[in-house]
């Protein structure tokens, strides 16, 4: 089960539509046994850096989620990925879930429409597990005004908007965020969310995998 | 490189796809979702639900359409007609719209933009606008059909919607709308040079070069479309396919 974390900040809905067509059991939720218990997280989130900040503060959420991060897959998207770094910039300096090393600054595309909305094109520059089976043209849902200043190593695609805009991040590990929405990206998005739900599924029955055997292994002794 | 979007609108009347004929009525013709779910195999960057309803019994069933829609297409879904409150918004919103656009609501209460932008987010406030040619060479807003003329210049109104928060405008032309002659390129590019956010513009496309005219001789973001696509005259992917013959950036 993937659990998509309510925490009053947007497009849940949109999220679990998509997971549901592609026939992912998952849990709108913000129980902390609930995401403890899930395969996976996603992160939405549509606003701002400093609102979702506070309200996942507020709703005690910040140290489970790192915790998550480091352990299950986990993914934010669009405001989701943003919060996933050091600190954003939007408003005021807000400190992030500092999953990923960086900042997030206000989009500068000099002569370009802020927010940066519509499809654009993806550039790879790495393979990740999120990428598998991606045409090599493939376009993505885009809308912000802000974005991400990661750092190289974890930079897996970016796309060309007065600059290149940083789309999806990853920490190596389980760790990853989409600047755009997978859930309104048609087929590739579609299929961004099938290798992350494949993905969570591969890593938990890894984890029951190693835990029988070490049950065994305890048993025998 | 952003891509150019093509948006086929639907006109939906108590939750079924309707489209005049040549003002003599309405006639039936079909499911939305299935339209919408048609539409997306074509290409569509984005699909526009019309709600022509008047009761307000039919909103609610618009208000299922959306959310039946929602579960199906998974690109961004444009909702409008008869959207008056914030209530309106939200309620559209939350059944899986992505951008809920107003119009004559907008013009009797500008507040509504404001409000709407700071409550959903700029992103999800499209502002739906009809002009008209006026004898001076400028363009008038119009409501109603075109029936009545509200007396605001298109171009002050536009520069108003942006500033009160409007993510994006959706222009009709009710001089080309229904001629076939194409779009109307001079008031996209002055609504364009007007503004810095998105303008789809909308009315009078009738063949493929009026697309690839659209996006080379204005700023237009995003052309739509109704009975274009609708009565199957062209398809979303016939005019994908030209215009990326021309070299206009458009989503595979």
């Amino acid at each position: 089960m993937v659990a998509i974390v309510d925490y009053g900040a947007g497009n849940l809905f949109s999220v679990a539509n998509a997971l549901e067509h592609l026939a992912v059991p998952c849990q709108i939720t913000r129980a902390p046994k609930v995401l403890e218990q899930a395969d996976g997280i996603l992160l939405p989130g549509v606003g701002a850096f400093p609102d979702a900040m506070e309200m996942l503060q507020e709703r005690g959420l910040v140290p489970l989620l790192r915790h998550m991060a480091l352990e299950k897959p986990f993914l934010g998207i669009c405001l989701g990925m943003q919060v996933l770094f050091s600190q954003g910039e939007e408003f005021r300096l807000t400190q992030g879930l500092n999953l990923l090393p960086g900042r997030v600054e206000k989009l500068r595309a000099p002569g370009l429409k802020i927010p940066h909305m519509g499809w654009n094109r993806l550039e790879f520059v790495r393979d990740c597990p999120l990428t598998r089976g991606l045409p090599e043209e493939a376009y993505v849902y885009f809308v912000h005004s802000y974005c991400a200043v990661p750092k190289k190593e974890n930079l897996v695609a970016w796309t060309e908007y007065g600059g290149q805009i940083p789309a999806l991040v990853w920490d190596g590990a389980y760790c990853y965020g989409a600047q755009f929405h997978p859930e309104k990206s048609g087929e590739p998005g579609l299929m961004i969310l099938r290798n992350f739900a494949d993905l969570c599924q591969d890593v938990a029955q890894r984890k029951t995998s190693k835990e029988g055997f070490s049950h065994d292994t305890a048993s025998r002794h | 490189m952003l891509a150019k979007r093509i948006i086929p609108c639907l006109d939906v009347q108590d939750g079924m796809v309707v489209k005049g004929i040549h003002f003599e009525g309405i006639r039936e013709v079909g499911d939305p979702v299935e339209c919408a779910v048609a539409y997306d195999r074509q290409g569509a960057d984005e699909i526009c639900f019309l709600d022509i309803t008047a009761t307000h019994k039919g909103r609610g069933t618009m208000v299922d359409v959306v959310r039946r829609t929602a579960k199906k297409v998974f690109v961004p879904l444009t909702v409008g007609g008869g959207v008056r409150t914030i209530d309106d918004y939200r309620q559209i919103l939350r059944a899986g719209a992505d951008k809920v656009s107003v119009n004559s609501a907008a013009i009797r209460n500008p507040e509504l933009i404001r409000r709407a932008a700071d409550k959903f987010g700029s992103q999800c406030v499209v502002v739906a606008v009809d002009a008209k040619r006026r004898a001076d060479g400028g363009w008038g807003v119009f409501i109603n059909g075109g029936r009545i003329d509200t007396g605001l210049d298109a171009l002050d109104w536009v520069r108003r919607c942006e500033q009160l928060g409007a993510g994006e405008i959706l222009l009709t032309s009710m001089d080309a709308d229904g001629t076939k002659q194409g779009f109307d390129l001079p008031l996209t590019e002055q609504v364009s040079k007007s503004i810095s956010i998105p303008v789809i513009a909308s009315g009078g496309c009738g063949k493929l070069e009026d697309f690839s005219a659209i996006f080379e001789k204005t700023g237009a973001d995003a052309a739509l479309a109704a009975s274009l696509f609708h009565y199957r005259e062209l398809t979303v992917g016939q005019v994908k396919e030209h215009l990326r013959q021309k070299g206009i950036p458009v989503r595979r």
